[in-house]
């Protein structure tokens, strides 16, 4: 059974391919090809949301992207159920379940409507005026409540299941737009052989073909032309077609982003097909085809369901067979309106009345009008429209005031004219220009390699529009490169127009009714609901350029972006602050054109894939071990290895007491490593630590500390040399990049005359610290061709053999305070070395351990954690590492910044020891010393504590900290003021376990 | 996004092939331990900042690796020009007045 406002004989959709689909539970049947809008329209729903601010039962303004009512949620199961869907853009599929939003409890009987009897309250500014006080108020009270109110759509609970596709693509010529104009453009180009990409938002291509009837291009029907000449493209190897794709940001240099919609028209998408795909796309040259956006009249009440853009009705009922009433009345002010008033009356529909703000405007529309019998008004206007739920009335008075006459209407088609589309164009950072004379924004100075053609451009007339059109096709296709097709005849030539529909202008601004004076409700912008009067409002209360009276009055600012609004917004306030629209200015558009999902910016980059994770060789045996890992920068290191019953505190204890007493193994392969290799790797050292390096023999290593320029520390790291030119130096675990940047920048452009190579050669080796009182003999066994005694082998040094079989890089060096060393083997050998030292750990007790026992290890010892223990504004002398620094060198980086007086000024902070005189209590780490815990607030802070664990080595807590003069208080009690009480503590060295370092060669 | 040229790759690649690697043409001293407060402070801490053409350097951090320098509109965001690290500041620009 056909829906009782669908026309048979209308309309380009197949009548037999019906779909049922509800809405707000109740069940419809609409047709394939139909929108949700044009399906509702076709059963006789108007009714279809409320308003944001006032709930003001709201209707279908438009057919197409620009639409600010009629958003919907779309719900196809518990995770899909998208808000804020234009109702006018989701294609219909059978079983397809929306819902209104933003009113309870039902669209018809809506509680939040009270507040359209507050408006008074709710005037232009309302937020910002109302909700000021008490300051406490806002966040525990008023947002909560604003923000439950106004509310549009209700968000999924569950994670979004769909998959969303990304492509990279390049191309010659990109053409944004798929009507008359673009298609025109997308054939010139296309002809020449250059790559070209033709992108739509709908899922048709013609653009306003799709209700232009009069329309004729090529001897054919003009939406018919667009097909054949869509089909003609998509069998072109060099043309990319997309439909249902949207241009939504225009970023520099032609990067254009597009959102293709694959999926969301389908009754039910597989799995493998995504449900949207962004093109990110790279043009030698745009054309963009945008069109123009018809704009409604400004008078009372102009947002009762029924009232609607002339085009739309004309758009329903051209392409989908739908008729958006049975007794329509038309107010106008250009001739655009009659054609759909035409278009109606020819196909049965009633029309009631136009009403025509001109006085006497001529033309072959107004005379069809005329011949058609319809009853014509000129002068005149619509001052208010009647009905509630569905407009049921218009009450007409001569534009200058007199008579008042009420016409009974179950629409009301409007137009006050079309503001071509240049957000695009915006986007791309080019100035628009006031056209004085037709009262437009075209686009005037451009910024980058672009053209706009047709309605966007502010071209009128069909026949303009493809000469235009085709001309900037060729001409951006041969500046591309391609080859010249001018004067071309037979399948490729310029399509010819046979009959097109002329335009007209209209007006800007507030219709008789609505303007100054006036309180009625005369909506400009409805998704915001922002009146002519809220921004009269604005100019009174001193908004002065058009972006404070935007923000001020949310005019434009909602996810339409204002696209019917901002034009008669603008000139309102022009017209209230009496000056001439272009010295008020135009807002700046911005991306995204119409909204754009998370999920097609996010793409595949979420969950597993939404960061890289890095794991060292080792990590599978330590998952299989138990072990919880932490993450440090992108890496997974092994945290703490707990046995059975042991929680993290337990597991800690046990493992720093194992490895001073036996040995313990630890996989520190995240450490960066950067190998320096040429004649001048010892220069180059020189220059970039603070330590000397000349005459550090082979074999030995050293202990070096990097400096900014500035004088503070920038990172740390043993250095063994491999060679008289081959240095292996080891670096923070997350400094290891910016480490590598730093030397090569310097490398590069401050010492070019070195020659010297760096690599980085973090990935290529893992590295086994094995650390311990046996590390030795857990090694030894293993090792081939290094004699690991002390003799041949002292602390800090390194030598190349091999272990298991598999080249190694032996270093004998501590991060403990014990005897120690680390194993690097090339990654690939990693976990077996590992398993195999395993083994042999195993037959002395030894433990693995983590990356918190190795900071409590370390700690204990006091050595330094770089960005732990220092910030960036640490010397090596505050530190106490001044002995690092080579004192007879004549340069190196950081050694001007650190004469700097500041850095040599007495009282700065340097690192000591605390010690709690609670030994149970550890402190926490960033907690702010004090020397009087009596002094009032706020207390003068004199350090932090950089460091703090519980050492079951040391039978109590120990602390790091950065503390003014710390050096000169040793013994010295201080106190950390903490919520609980404040903590005493004691300042001693930094050394807690061994004090004269014996363990190294225990 | 951007598309740079790097000199030394000759071609035109993505803004996030790079970095930005701050003002350009701002040599070390030789004698840099010598140096007065003034002269370091101008060299370390003070930089021009400014709305309009600035000479900067860049490095190709995901291509070739090398350091760069760019002639860059801060205001419209277009590189003018870029050249190898060690040659000089360009004595013209390309599409400046003559
Ligand atoms: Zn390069």
């Amino acid at each position: 059974m056909s829906a009782a406002f669908r026309i048979s004989g209308a309309g380009r959709l197949s009548q037999a391919k019906t779909a049922s689909f509800s809405f707000d539970d109740k069940s419809y049947t609409g047709i394939e090809g139909d929108t949700l809008a044009s399906a509702l329209l076709a059963n006789g729903v108007h009714l279809v949301g409320r308003s944001f601010k006032y709930h003001r039962p709201r209707g279908f303004l438009s057919a197409g992207a620009e639409e600010p009512n009629a958003l919907v949620q779309i719900v196809r199961d518990d995770a899909r159920k998208t808000p804020n869907v234009r109702a006018t853009v989701q294609e219909l599929y059978d079983g397809l379940t929306a819902n209104s939003q933003n009113r309870w409890p039902s669209l018809a009987f809506d509680v939040g409507a009270v507040n359209d009897l507050a408006s008074p309250l709710f005037s232009a500014g309302f937020y910002y005026k109302t909700f000021m006080w008490p300051k406490s108020a806002w966040k525990n009270l008023y947002e909560p409540k604003i923000r439950a109110a106004a509310g549009l759509g209700v968000s999924p609970e569950k994670p979004d299941p769909d998959h969303y596709a990304a492509r990279y693509a390049h191309c010659e010529v990109l053409v944004l737009g798929g009507g008359a104009a673009g298609i025109a453009a997308a054939l010139a180009a296309a002809e020449t052989g250059v790559r070209v990409i033709l992108a739509d938002e709908q899922a048709e291509f013609g653009g306003s073909l799709r209700f232009e009837s009069g329309a004729k291009i090529d001897g054919e029907n003009g939406f018919a032309w667009a097909q054949a000449a869509i089909a003609r493209l998509k069998a072109m190897d060099n043309v990319r077609v997309l439909s249902r794709t949207t241009a939504f940001g225009y970023y520099a240099q032609n990067f254009v982003g597009l959102v293709e919609r694959v999926s969301d028209h389908l009754k039910s998408p597989g799995r493998e097909l995504a449900r949207e795909r962004l093109w990110q796309v790279r043009a030698n040259r745009v054309v963009i085809a945008t069109g123009a956006i018809e704009r409604h009249m400004v008078f009372a009440n102009n947002d009762r369901p029924g009232v609607m853009l002339a085009s739309a009705a004309r758009t329903y009922l051209n392409h989908y067979g739908v008729a958006v009433g049975k007794n329509v009345g038309v107010y106008t002010a250009n001739d655009s309106a009659y054609a759909a008033a035409i278009d109606l009356k020819k196909a049965g529909v009633n029309i009631a009345a136009i009403v025509d703000l001109r006085d006497n405007p001529a033309g072959p529309v107004i005379d069809e009008a005329r011949a058609l019998g319809i009853e014509i008004n000129f002068g005149r206007a619509v001052v208010s429209a009647g009905g509630k739920l569905r407009v049921s009335s218009m009450t007409v008075q001569p534009k200058n005031g007199g008579g008042e006459r009420t016409i009974p209407v179950d629409a009301i088609l409007m137009s006050a004219g079309w503001t071509p589309s240049v957000h695009l164009f915006s986007q791309s950072r080019g100035k628009v220009a006031f056209n004085d004379e037709t009262r437009r924004f075209v686009p005037g100075t451009y910024a980058q390699d672009c053209v706009s053609v047709g309605a966007c451009n502010g071209t009128d007339g069909l026949d303009a529009t493809i000469d235009e059109a085709y001309a900037a096709g060729a001409k951006a296709a041969k500046e591309a490169g391609g080859k010249d097709s001018s004067g071309k005849t037979g399948k490729g030539a310029k399509p010819k127009v046979d009959a097109g529909e002329s335009w007209s202008r209209g007006m800007l601004g507030a219709g008789p009714g609505a303007g100054p004076g006036t309180t009625v409700k005369a909506f400009v912008d409805f998704q915001n609901d922002v009146t002519a009067k809220d921004i009269r409002q604005a100019v009174h209360e001193g908004m002065r350029s058009i972006e404070h009276v935007k923000r001020f009055t949310t005019n434009g600012m909602a996810t339409d972006q204002g696209k019917t609004s901002n034009m008669h917004g603008l000139a309102i306030a022009a017209d209230e602050l009496g000056k001439p629209i272009p010295q008020v200015g135009l807002t700046t558009f911005r991306a995204p054109y119409t909204p754009v999902t998370f999920g097609s910016i996010v793409g595949h980059a979420r969950g597993a894939l939404f960061d890289p994770t890095r794991r060292t060789a080792t990590h599978g045996w330590a998952a299989s071990q138990g072990a919880v890992f932490e993450d440090v920068g992108h890496w997974k290191r092994a945290w703490y290895f707990p046995k059975a019953g042991e929680d993290m505190h337990k597991a800690v204890d046990r493992e720093c007491v194992t490895v001073r007493k036996v040995g313990g193994l630890f996989d520190a392969s995240t450490l960066g490593k950067i190998e320096v290799v040429g004649p001048d790797a010892a220069k180059f050292m020189e220059l970039l630590y603070t330590n000397p390096w000349e005459k550090l023999e082979t074999g030995r290593c050293r202990y070096g500390i990097m400096l900014r320029e500035d004088g503070f520390i920038y990172d740390d790291g043993v250095v063994g040399r491999l060679a008289p030119d081959r240095f292996h130096v080891t670096t923070t675990t997350g400094g290891a990049p910016r480490v590598m940047n730093h030397m090569e920048d310097y490398l590069q452009t401050e010492f070019p005359h070195l020659n010297v190579w760096l690599t980085s050669i973090t990935e290529q080796w893992a590295v086994i610290a094995v650390q311990g009182p046996k590390s030795r003999e857990i090694i030894a066994p293993l090792v081939e061709g290094i004699d690991m005694s002390d003799e041949a082998m002292p602390h800090m040094s390194v030598r190349e053999g091999k272990i298991c079989g598999v080249p190694t890089r032996l270093f004998r060096m501590s991060f403990t305070g014990e005897r120690g060393f680390e194993v690097n083997v090339p990654a690939d050998y990693g976990e077996a070395v590992w398993e195999a030292l395993w083994a042999e750990g195993q037959k002395h007790g030894a433990v693995a351990y983590g990356t918190e026992s190795m900071h409590v290890l370390r700690a204990e010892k006091g050595y330094i954690i770089v960005g732990q223990d220092t910030d960036g504004t640490v010397t090596p002398n505050d530190a106490g590492l001044d002995w690092a620094v080579g004192k007879k060198k004549t340069d190196f980086v950081g050694i001007r910044g650190l004469t700097r007086s500041d850095l040599v000024a007495k009282g700065r902070k340097q690192l000591v020891g605390l010690k709690t005189k609670d030994p149970k209590v550890v402190l926490e780490e960033g907690a702010q010393i004090v020397a009087d815990p009596k002094q009032p607030i706020p207390m003068k802070m004199i350090g932090h504590v950089t460091s703090s664990y519980w050492s079951e080595n040391c039978g109590r807590s120990i602390a790091l900290a950065l503390v003014a003069g710390g050096r000169d208080r040793m013994g010295e009690t201080l106190y950390v003021p903490m919520p609980n009480g404040t903590v005493e503590v004691e300042v001693t060295g930094m050394v807690f376990v061994d004090e004269k370092g014996e363990h190294l060669n225990g | 996004m951007l598309l740079i040229r790097c000199p030394y790759c000759e071609e035109e690649r993505p803004e996030l092939e790079f970095r930005n690697a701050g003002e350009a043409h701002i040599a070390r001293s030789t004698n840099i331990a010598g140096e007065s407060d003034d002269d370091f402070e101008k060299f370390f801490f003070i930089r021009a900042n400014p709305k309009g053409v600035i000479y900067e350097r860049w490095r190709h951090i995901h291509g070739c690796a090398r350091f760069f320098n760019a002639v860059r509109d801060t205001v419209t965001d277009k590189f003018i020009m870029t050249y190898k690290a060690g040659e000089p500041k360009p004595a013209k620009l390309p599409g400046a007045a003559k």
